[in-house]
Formats: structure tokens, sequence, C-alpha cells
């Protein structure tokens, strides 16, 4: 089962920083994913990608967690020579996250 | 302030999100959202600061190249309605675009169209030398030296207010942080006070609902057979009700595109957001973590809860500076050892640049279609029946990032069987950082020009 399946997430972009929101479909998706999508396995998902520290904020109250990724946006969407600056294609990519591999 | 019932409610349009958005859904707003106030924001972090460098070339120049486009296009109507406009399209030059606006007034035959420009976010002069720390990426102001060319300070609610107060129907400004440009309206309308945290972080709950236009009516949302948007190509942009307490409903024009609930509005609520408890602006530090939605009609969203504290003491400072340039190129391989050609091209440029002496500060080499967006946890065996070869770098000269993408194009007679449609581009890399700065060196003044 891919997070996709239980939750969307949008990702948006401050300088160096990307936030990427992932709102949980309903109340037992939220629990699981709240389970499951530690920071550090954010972290290690978008590998090469993320440089800095990976926060987690939980909104119990919205069903959604935000996770804060310093260092991913290639020096800031100014300076950046990525092809998506702003980032704005890694909420796809974290909702590839498997949860089955994770919990196995 | 004039008082009111309090079950008064403002409405407030967001007529764009960006620089480039589409203009129409504005005038949809103003002829049927029954509106109090249309607002654009289009004013994105380095937009100041080339904006800066087109009015240093033509001081009559500097403000949103669309500026025209978009008041020729609702102007009129707003004032027939008597709806207000507050925008932050006065980029690098407020009044410059005031008297544009006054002029075109005049053209479209509105006379006494009153226009206000803020101005004072402009901080070059104290930035200039400064050993104030740069918050991003270390060291201070004074070492950008000559590469510094815009500092602007992000101003708040008040000589919005201010405009708005004294009359003005259209308020253009330079820097200032989005959410206030929805928030001065109701600061004014309502009459909150100035440190009513509560109200002010509520207000800028809505703001930044609106702030994005179309990413909160189902922009920027949709996913084929998961989450799907009807009409996207006739997209609504969002109205706003808002009520004294700070509550609102968040909806749009019946019958144009998109869609408005729950899921929509909480994907915008955390957008850009860090920390959901503190969300700074110039005017309150927002709490967002206690917002609640609730359908309460077909495209309509009830926003209930938020809060805030005591704003920052200081402001934060957009700074630009030239980092160099961008020198890409790209080109196509096709069949099904397009990836096998692609990385062989990669490959020839990574020893081209070795050979020939071309040291970037930085580079990358990827494949468009494989591992250019993608991290290497999900780049798959699967192979693509075409890839795009994209290098990319940064170099300190215009001439050196020139050759980043002729040794791409030179690939066609040089390089892997079969490669087409190459591109080359050149950008001039304007960075942004940024510091703070005290209050009480920031001086907004408001300036009215009225049309003739």
């Amino acid at each position: 089962m891919k997070l996709r399946d239980l939750a969307h997430a949008r990702s948006g972009d401050k300088g160096d920083v990307s936030n990427i929101s992932v709102i949980a479909y309903d109340q037992a998706a939220y629990e699981r994913v709240r389970q499951v999508l530690t920071p550090e396995r954010v972290k290690r998902h978008l590998r090469g990608i993320v440089q800095g520290e990976v926060r987690r904020y939980d909104l119990p109250g919205l069903m959604a967690l935000n996770f804060v990724l310093n260092g991913a946006l290639g020096g800031g969407v100014t300076r950046s020579l990525a092809l998506d600056a702003h980032g704005k294609c890694l909420s796809g990519l974290l909702l590839e996250f498997d949860l089955e591999e994770t919990s196995a | 302030m004039t008082s009111f019932p309090q079950s008064r409610v403002v409405r407030i349009g967001a007529g764009a999100g960006f620089a480039g958005d589409r203009i129409e859904p504005a005038v949809e707003l103003v002829r049927e959202g029954r509106l109090d106030y249309l607002v654009f924001e289009c004013l994105a972090e380095r937009t100041i600061a080339l904006a800066q460098g087109v009015r240093l070339g033509d001081p009559g120049a500097g403000y949103d190249p669309l500026l025209e486009a978009r008041m020729r296009a609702v102007l009129p109507q707003c004032v027939e309605k008597g709806v207000r406009i507050v925008s932050n399209m006065g980029a690098a030059n407020p009044v410059a675009a005031a008297r544009r606006i006054a002029e075109l007034a005049a053209d479209l035959r509105l006379p006494g169209l009153k226009v206000a420009a803020v101005v004072g976010d402009d901080v070059l002069e104290v930035m200039a030398g400064s050993p104030r720390p740069l918050l991003e990426v270390g060291g201070d102001v004074a070492s950008l030296g000559e590469s510094l060319i815009s500092a602007n300070a992000y101003l708040g609610c008040e000589p919005i207010v201010e405009a708005l107060a004294g009359g003005a129907q259209v308020v253009v400004t330079g820097r200032v942080a989005d959410p206030s440009l929805f928030l001065a309206p109701l600061v004014h309308e309502f009459g909150w006070a100035l440190d009513d945290w509560e109200r002010l972080g509520r207000g800028t709950v809505v703001g930044h609902l609106l702030e994005c236009a179309g990413q909160v009516t189902g922009g920027y949302f949709a996913d084929p057979d998961v989450k799907t948007v009807p009409d996207l190509a006739r997209l609504g942009f969002p109205l706003a009700e808002v009520s004294a307490d700070g509550s609102a409903v968040i909806t749009k024009v019946e019958g144009s595109g998109g869609r408005v609930d729950v899921a929509t509005c909480t994907e915008q609520l955390l957008y850009e957001l860090h920390d959901p408890t503190r969300y700074l602006t110039p005017d309150v530090i927002a709490d967002f973590s206690t917002v609640q939605f609730e359908q309460v009609g077909l495209d309509r969203v009830a926003v209930r809860g938020g809060g805030g504290q005591a704003r920052p003491a200081q402001l934060k400072v957009s700074l630009g500076r030239k980092e160099g340039f961008i020198g890409e190129g790209a080109i196509s391989y096709a069949g099904s050892s397009a990836v096998a050609r692609g990385r062989l091209a990669l490959d020839i440029i990574a020893e081209r640049f070795r050979l020939t002496g071309l040291a970037p500060e930085e580079t990358r080499f990827e494949l468009i279609g494989v591992d250019a967006v993608a991290p290497e946890t999900l780049v798959s065996a699967f192979a693509p029946m075409e890839v795009r070869a994209r290098v990319v770098a940064r170099t300190r000269t215009r001439a050196e990032a020139e050759r980043v993408g002729r040794e791409v194009e030179a690939l066609y007679t040089n390089g892997p069987a079969g490669g087409g449609g190459a591109t080359r581009l050149v950008t001039p890399v304007i960075g942004v950082v940024s510091t703070l700065i005290e209050r009480a060196l920031v001086l907004p003044t408001v300036i009215f020009e009225a049309a003739s």
C-alpha cells in the first residue's frame, strides 16, 4: 500500500526549505500514517534531495501532518539548478512512499 | 470607524495568485461575486529585485508588466460596483504604478478615481554595508558588497489601512506580506485594533487561504481518479465572506470551474507553512493549528478558529543579489536504448567540461523522465521510450554559461546516435537572501494620485 492510497499532499517552498503537507482521507488512515511516516523515513525516502533536518508537525484536528524539509531546494528557488526549483513535485514523490515495506 | 451590526460580512475576492495568473477569473469575480474588495497578489520573492533593475534603466518603470492589462479588465466594473482594489503590483515602483492607473482611469472616463501608492518598503540605503546577519546563509549584509541590488522590508497591513481610510479606491504597494493585503480591508472595515492578536490571526488565516487564488478552489489539486476537479479551464477564483469575529466562508462564483471543500482548504491552509502555531507576518504571529473547516453548502466551506499572538519585534527584509549565471542545455533521445544514449551524452559533457577547463560552481547532469525530479529511491528499472538529457551549471560569467548549452548542442554531430531537439539557455541569477530590520527604521508612507 502506498501513501497515496491513504492521503493527499501538497508541497510549498520558502527559500531553501520545502514543506509537504500530508492529509489523510479518514481517521483510521490518519492513525496509520502518523505511526509509519516518521521524519527519518521521509528523509530516507527523499534521499539525495533533502540535505538538512526534517521536522514533522501534527495537526490532528485536520487529520494532517506537516513535514518541513530543510535544505531541500538546491539553495533556494532563485538559485537552484533543479528542473523543479520550487519542489512542487515533492508531494507526488512522497505519496509513492510504500507503507507495507516500511512496517515489514 | 462607523458602527455596524455584528452580522455584517465583508466580501473579499482574490484576483490573482501570482504575476502570470489568468485574468478572466478576476473579471468574473467582480461581475458576479458581489465583492467589496478585490486583491491581486502578484509579487514573487525575486520579482522585486528584477523590477529594481528595470527601474534603474527607466524611472517610470519597475511595476508589474501586467498591471495595465489587469486594471483595464476590471477597473470600469469595480468603479461601477464600488469594489475597492488592493495589489502589490507596484513592485519596485508603486508611485509610477499609481500614476499609470490614474492615467488609465482618465482614459476609461473614470474621473476622480482615487489611487494610493504605499512606499517605504525599499530599505536598500539602510542595508548597504550593514553588519546585520544573513538569516539563511551565514555572513552579513556587508559581505554582499556590490552584488546587493535590492532590499525590501515586508510591510504589514497598516499603510494599506491608512490608504483605505483616506478614501483610495485602488491601493498599490511594493513588498507587503501577502496575507496583509487581505487583512488590511478587514482591519479597515471592522475597525480591528492592531493589537487584537486573535482577530488579526484569524484575518491572516483568511488571507493565507486566498493569497494563491485558484489554489484553494481546486487548482494545484487534481489527480485523476483520486481527486477530480471539474472544469479547470474555467477555474473560479475564491472569495471569502468574512465576519467581524474573523470567521469566514470560502466560496467561489456559482457555475465557475473548480471545487471548494474541506480537502482543498486544508491543502491550502498548510501551503508554505512551517510551524503551524507560529506563522509570522509583520502584523501578527498567527496560529493555524486550531483552524477548523466545515462544509456548509456546495462549494462553501466555513473557516473557524485560529488565533494569534503579538507580532514579531522586527521586520523581515528580502535582499536581492547578483549570483552569476545559469547555463543550461538539453537534448532528447528515443528508442529502447534511450537511457543508455542519454547517459552517454551526459558523460561526454562532463568530460568536455574537464577537457575545455570549464569549472562551474555547481552542476547537475540528469535525464528528464528518469532522475531529474525523482529521488534515487524511486528510480525504477523501467526503461522509458524517450528521455531528455539535461546539463545545467552555475557559473561566474555569462561567457562560461553560454559554453554549457553550446557543448550540449554540439552533441548533434559529436554525440550519441539520434540526439534531437537540443535547446540552450542562459539566465542571470538573482538570488534572494534575508535579514531583519528594526521597525523604527522602516517608515511606510501613502501617496495619493487622482484621475483627472
